[in-house]
């Protein structure tokens, strides 16, 4: 059996991969991958640790986090969508309009 | 219903008349505005009367009711207790009966002014507070009818107070009177601390005991410093050497207000508070002392500005100073009766005096300047006649009024200790220069060839409402003095009778006094005679205004006595508050704080607000730097041993 720490240390390293890949590229559906790459290894950690314990809390959570996930989705691709109309342009630089 | 079980009802009723009429009466036409205040004043002056009926039905015994607490803070109780005694009669019958007169006077003489509502609900508040004073128990409410008089004597004074003058002389009234008041107030803490209670009858009935006197404070005893304090209060009210300053200005208010607040009630209030206090100055013959010598002062001095000022009111005013400083006497000496005495006369004599300058005023649409009157007498004979009745009055012709009072208090300045001699000579001296002073007005007003425009003024006869209370207070003035009468042809004084259980038992000697009282009396009315004598051969012929000169320039400007306060007090006081006060503490201090927080606040925000580039993604590592933070604060305990290596 895989030991618990090998799990979290994976979903550690994936969700630097998602904060780096988040903070460091420009175009939206790559940041929004990231968003979801960071939401599964968060998941990774949950279910990693329901086996350990032996208890179905984790899945439970996971489940609730796909369906978060899913409406955010949709909702977060509606918005891309009409960014990209808008603004010919899927780079968030160009996305500032709160800026002073 | 009694009314003496239910004296509070007396104040009430004019307080009730202001709060109805300054609500409501803007919308209100005049007649009703004035039954408003007539009522209530004249139900009040009812009330007195019948309390007072009722008083001396029950056998003249002091009455005393303590109506509600008012502030109980530990041992300390001040409540609203009013109190009924022979001396508050005749503060009460002055206070409401001359009080009901001059508000009947002036609803013929405000009949064309503006804020006629305003004007008499101040008066009534006046009349509230007034009453408050004179029937308080303690000095605690004493002192709110004192200080609310005060305010009274403010909004009134500066009535007009669209008129710089008239707004300044009110505010010089209040802040010469904070002075005074002040005192007051260290005499009350000092009264407390000696007797832990501010009750009269408690104060009194302590002070009485003889181990009071003897404690020391410095060189004198307690109850010196403590009257010596109560009568700066009283300097200031009652407009004595060094603080009389306000009260010629306060003629800048309406003529009834001079009559009522600055004449015959609230002026007084000092007398009246020395009398009541008078277990406690004659406990301290120093203090007494210096009643005597500032009281005498101020008559001789106050006499001495009458003697040349041009404007009828003004003489008004410093003949009110010169006779409260004839009432200060007589408390000063120990007659305190007779200091009450002529507080009673005067308040008919001198309310006559002003009304009676208010009808000429108003006769001549405004004008104050007797030197632009003259001649008057043919066509107001009313007033001239009321006028006149009143400077007999002052001037102590027998039989009116002032002759008796003014009479036992000269008596009883004579038979005052070592330095009783002197005192009366000044005394005797003021009563020369009032008689002058009085009969020089009575002249440059009513006699002579007239000085005005008669184009241009019309000189008209003051409607009912005006000369009715004249000629009642003219009676008065005439009458006033009459209690006192028998004592001439060797009967009693009825007036110090009355007064004696309040003060103890008069002065007045035996048979080999009286045939010095005589003499005296002579010498008094021989003074008045000279006064009139010098003012006709001055005054009654065709006289016009000559330049001021040497004495007289000196007596016109009034010893320049304003002029060395604004230099010696005010403007050095100006200075710092001007330049330390308002430009370094003021603008330096306190506006430097408050504006350097708030610059400091700009600032802050002004670097921090870059932090909001409205870039997304910076907001992410913001997000990412405030996650690896609270990591690390949370982690820390596990990973600090780890960062330098410590091994478990």
């Amino acid at each position: 059996m895989v030991p618990t720490n090998y799990y979290l240390i994976l979903s550690a390293i994936l969700f630097g991969l998602g904060v780096l890949a988040f903070v460091f590229k420009r175009n939206i559906i790559t940041l929004f991958m990231a968003i979801e790459l960071m939401l599964n290894a968060v998941n990774l950690a949950f279910v990693a640790f329901s086996q350990a314990l032996g208890k179905p809390d984790g899945e439970v959570f996971v489940l609730f986090v796909i369906v978060v996930a899913a409406a955010e989705a949709a909702v977060g691709l509606g918005i891309i969508i009409l960014t990209a109309r808008n603004r010919r342009s899927l780079n968030v630089e160009h996305v500032d309009l709160l800026k002073l | 219903m009694p009314i003496l079980e239910n004296l509070w009802i007396i104040p009430l009723l004019p307080l009730l008349g202001s709060a109805i009429n300054g609500l409501f009466g803007a919308k209100w036409s005049k007649p009703v505005v004035n039954s408003v205040a007539l009522g209530s004043t004249g139900v009040s002056f009812l009330c007195a009367v019948e309390a007072v009926r009722e008083f001396l039905a029950g056998g003249s015994q002091p009455f005393r009711k303590e109506f509600f607490d008012w502030i109980v803070a530990g041992n300390f109780r001040a409540g609203f207790d009013l109190q009924l005694d022979q001396l508050t009669v005749v503060m009460l019958l002055v206070v409401t009966g001359v009080g009901f007169l001059i508000h009947i006077y002036s609803t013929g003489y405000m009949a064309h002014e503006e804020g006629y509502y305003r004007f008499f609900s101040y008066l009534n508040l006046f009349m509230f507070f007034m009453l408050i004073l004179v029937l308080a128990a303690n000095y605690v409410l004493l002192f709110v009818g004192w200080e609310g008089v005060g305010l009274c004597s403010y909004l009134l004074i500066g009535f007009y107070f669209l008129k710089k003058s008239a707004a300044d002389a009110g505010k010089k009234a209040f802040i010469v009177n904070r002075i005074g008041d002040f005192g007051f107030m260290l005499g009350m803490f000092l009264l407390f601390r000696t007797f832990h209670s501010l009750d009269f009858s408690t104060v009194f009935a302590a002070a009485a005991k003889p181990e009071v006197a003897i404690e020391p404070i410095g060189q004198f005893g307690v109850l010196t410093i403590a009257c010596l304090l109560l009568f700066v209060g009283a300097i200031g009210k009652s407009a004595q050497l060094p603080l009389y300053v306000w009260l010629p200005d306060a003629m800048e208010g309406p003529t009834p207000v001079s009559a009522l607040i600055h004449a015959a009630t609230m002026v007084t209030a000092g007398v009246y508070m020395v009398a009541r206090s008078h277990v406690l100055f004659t406990h301290a013959p120093t203090a007494m002392y210096v009643v005597a010598i500032v009281g005498c002062a101020t008559a001789i001095f106050a006499a001495t500005i009458g003697l040349v000022q041009s404007d009828i009111k003004k003489v008004l005013a410093y003949s009110t100073v010169s006779q409260l400083g004839y009432m200060f006497l007589a408390c000063g000496v120990g007659a305190f009766g007779a200091g009450i005495f002529h507080l009673m006369t005067h308040a008919f004599f001198k309310a006559l005096l002003f009304l009676s300058a208010g009808s000429v005023i108003h006769a001549m649409g405004g004008e104050q300047d007797m030197w632009n009157m003259g001649g008057l007498g043919k066509k107001i004979r009313t007033t001239f006649l009321c006028m006149l009745f009143g400077t007999i009055a002052i001037a102590g012709f027998p039989p009116f009024a002032a002759f008796f009072s003014k009479d036992s208090i000269l008596f009883s300045a004579y038979n005052y200790g070592q330095n009783g001699k002197a005192l009366y000579a000044v005394g005797l001296l003021a009563a020369i220069l009032t008689s002058f002073y009085m009969f020089r007005l009575i002249w440059l007003t009513f006699a002579g060839e007239k000085r005005y425009d008669e184009h241009k003024v019309h000189v008209h006869e003051s409607p009912l409402s005006m000369t009715g209370p004249l000629m009642i207070l003219a009676f008065l003035s005439l009458t006033g003095g009459w209690f006192a009468a028998p004592a001439l042809w060797g009967g009693k004084d009825y007036f110090a009778e009355f007064l004696s259980p309040v003060f103890g038992a008069g002065e007045h000697g035996g048979a080999e006094s009286s045939s010095l009282e005589y003499v005296l009396s002579g010498v008094a009315v021989a003074a008045a005679f000279a006064g009139l004598i010098v003012a006709w051969r001055m005054y009654a012929k065709n006289v016009k205004r000559g330049t001021s000169e040497g004495v007289h320039k000196l007596l016109y400007n009034k010893y320049y006595v304003d002029e060395i306060y604004a230099a010696v007090i005010i403007r050095p006081l100006m200075w710092l508050s001007t330049n330390v006060l308002w430009k370094v503490v003021d603008a330096g201090m306190i506006d430097g704080a408050v504006n350097g927080v708030a610059d400091g606040a700009a600032a802050v925000g002004d670097t921090v607000r870059h932090t909001q580039s409205g870039n997304t993604r910076s907001y992410a590592v913001w997000v990412v730097v405030g996650a690896m933070v609270l990591l690390g604060i949370v982690f820390w305990p596990i990973l600090h041993p780890a960062l330098f290596g410590g091994v478990r």
